[in-house]
């Protein structure tokens, strides 16, 4: 009953991005300005959207640090 | 905790502006095409850098009111990293000109970037900057805290002609300019697509809160190396 359930969810995920990638490649036929529909298709943009993310954690983990710091200092005086 | 809200609030924006950033539908433009998404970070980078010399500017009018030398590390500050955001602004603006408006009829990133808007922000950044010489050629404090502050609204009011009125007086490839129907390039109803507003405004707010917790840890510095001044 439950595996039921969850094949009909899959098959349903599985047509809608089928349906995605359709629209899609039909965009890219006429004359509509180029995108990176291939990332996004190929989900190479998630790599992209990770790295960022990285790079922002890590900064604001930085800003933390420095914010620590300067509290500890505030503290002593 | 209580007073550190916004600075979890600057984190929680900045990530939906990379995710939503990146992943959001846009507008399919041509000549622009994905790079549309600069909007979120470059455009976002002036109305930061706007934000915060405003703070500054209020700082030093502060200043010459009440000459309390605290309104003058508050001042100096903001306008640092005002000016930081201006240069990250300027920086970013180069790399999304370069291949935007560079064509390959023989243009060169050279000739493109000799625009009234280009030109007018390297203006504002760079009187910006004269004002972080002026302050460091005195040596006594008082005297530099005045006059700085009063340069300051100098420099404030001369952001007003350099890159507010002339740009949109004179042809410009950037938007904004007379005759590409965009009198703000940034906060035009009609210009802006409502799928890049639901980012665009809350990275404002995101990136904005960013370089004040920036300038705020610098202020606190300033404040405990010269405690005994206060």
């Amino acid at each position: 009953m439950k595996n039921k359930k969850i094949l009909n969810l899959v098959s349903k995920l599985l047509l809608m991005f089928l349906i995605t990638g359709l629209t899609l490649t039909g965009f890219a036929q006429d004359n509509a300005p180029e995108m990176a529909d291939t990332m996004r298709s190929n989900g190479k943009i998630y790599v992209v959207v990770a790295v960022c993310l990285t790079l922002l954690i890590g900064l604001f983990l930085y800003m933390i640090r420095v914010e620590r710091m300067v509290r500890k200092l505030e503290k002593e005086k | 905790m209580r007073k550190n809200w916004w600075k979890i609030l600057s984190f929680v924006i900045l990530v939906y502006t990379i995710i939503g950033g990146f992943l959001m539908e846009v507008p399919r433009l041509h000549i622009l095409n994905e790079t549309i998404r600069n909007l979120y970070f470059h455009v976002c980078m002036w109305f930061s850098m706007m934000i915060l010399f405003i703070t500054s500017f209020v700082y030093s009018i502060k200043y010459l009111n009440t000459t309390k030398y605290i309104h003058d590390i508050y001042a100096k500050n903001f306008a640092a990293i005002g000016t930081l955001f201006g240069v990250l602004g300027y920086a970013t603006g180069a790399i999304w000109a370069n291949y935007t408006w560079v064509t390959d009829q023989s243009q060169s990133l050279g000739s493109i970037l000799k625009e009234p808007k280009l030109i007018g922000a390297a203006i504002a950044i760079l009187i910006y900057g004269a004002y972080f010489v002026l302050r460091g050629s005195f040596t006594d404090m008082d005297k530099r805290a005045r006059v700085s502050a009063v340069y300051n609204i100098f420099a404030f009011a001369m952001l007003f002609p350099s890159i507010w009125i002339i740009p949109r007086m004179v042809g410009s490839l950037h938007p904004g300019a007379p005759g590409s129907d965009s009198g703000n390039p940034a906060l035009n109803f009609k210009d802006v697509d409502s799928n890049l507003r639901i980012v665009f405004y809350p990275a404002i707010i995101g990136w904005t809160l960013l370089g004040v917790w920036i300038a705020s840890l610098k202020i606190r510095i300033a404040l405990i190396r010269d405690k005994e001044l206060l």
